[in-house]
């Protein structure tokens, strides 16, 4: 119950800070596509570098979670085609609908109905692409 | 309140990434596309899908909080949820038929109110909500995964992702936009 709070907690901060931080914008999303504006790369470019020291202090330190269980990290897989090909379907889409997973439940929050035929349609291709694992290069 | 500048935001999302640590999780929020998937029957007759979902519940909460924090954020954070985009960013995309551009956080031409009467704004969301979903579970991960987690624990896969998305974000607004919305 107290861990589900702290989710709710956590979840809730996230999504204040995806509207706030305009990262939820589909204009936004647009303009860093076009390198029109540095505001979206200033907000990955600064989440990444304060992630990297994170990571490395954990890791250094062998700082362990608040339930005192060690903090692991999973390596991704390694391989070459399933990021590049499916981070490029990722980005066409990404591009089309100007939201990504986490803003996508952000903006429904924020009350614009459409973005309910978008997640619909997340489900959709994740389901499609659950069905068709075997049969793409991976 | 105005938007937060993008200092604040990139900590910020650090800070989310350093809390669901601190409790033992992983941020990555397309996770929660396959569960839901799991949720409505997928692993009837999918392996990809036959896993416990309840273990997966902590993030759907998180997913509950990101709703109510976008609700908090609009409704009581805002006075004017404006995006100031690049001046020259609004022209071009007026010259593309949005001309919600500079003045809304969300273009009125796919978002609106009256996107219900329009076949082709409902067949383009839900495309570029498919491709979203198709395309971040074949790359293991989305923005927050690889963007955010994967190149914070520096993993080249991570890398090729982003440049995947790059990729095809280009494609899509370069070369597609024009044909799609020309």
């Amino acid at each position: 119950m107290m861990r589900s709070l702290i989710y709710l907690l956590i979840g809730i901060f996230f999504g204040i800070t995806m509207f706030k931080s305009e990262a939820a914008s589909w204009f936004r999303i647009y303009e860093m596509f076009k390198f029109d504006a540095f505001h979206m790369y200033g907000i990955i470019g600064t989440a990444v570098v304060l992630g990297v020291i994170i990571v490395q202090v954990i890791k250094r330190f062998k700082i362990k979670s608040f339930y005192g269980e060690p903090i692991e990290f999973q390596p991704k897989d390694k391989s070459v085609p399933r990021y590049i090909i499916g981070g490029f379907i990722f980005g066409l889409g990404w591009a089309l609908a100007g939201a990504c997973p986490g803003p996508m439940f952000t903006l429904v929050g924020a009350g614009y109905l459409p973005i309910f035929i978008v997640i619909a349609g997340a489900i959709a291709g994740t389901w499609m692409y659950g069905l068709l694992r075997d049969k793409l290069p991976h | 309140m105005e938007p937060w500048p993008w200092y604040i935001s990139g900590a910020a999302i650090a800070a989310v990434m350093l809390l669901l640590l601190l409790v033992g999780k992983n941020f990555g929020m397309s996770s929660n596309l396959r569960t839901f998937c799991t949720i409505c029957g997928a692993g009837k007759n999918t392996e990809f899908f036959q896993f416990d979902w309840k273990a997966q519940k902590w993030n759907l909460i998180v997913v509950l909080g990101a709703i109510i924090g976008g609700y908090i954020g609009s409704h009581h954070l805002s006075n004017d949820v404006t995006v100031d985009i690049n001046p020259k960013t609004v022209t071009e995309l007026q010259g593309l038929g949005f001309e919600s551009a500079g003045t809304e956080y969300l273009p009125d031409e796919l978002f609106g109110t009256g996107i219900w009467t329009n076949p082709k704004t409902i067949l383009l969301l839900a495309l570029g909500g498919f491709m979203v979903g198709f395309g971040a579970r074949y790359a293991g991960g989305c923005t927050s995964g690889h963007a955010i987690s994967g190149l914070s624990n520096l993993q080249w896969p991570s890398l090729l992702a982003v440049i995947g998305f790059f990729a095809g974000g280009m494609v899509m607004i370069y070369f597609l936009y024009p044909i799609i919305f020309g």
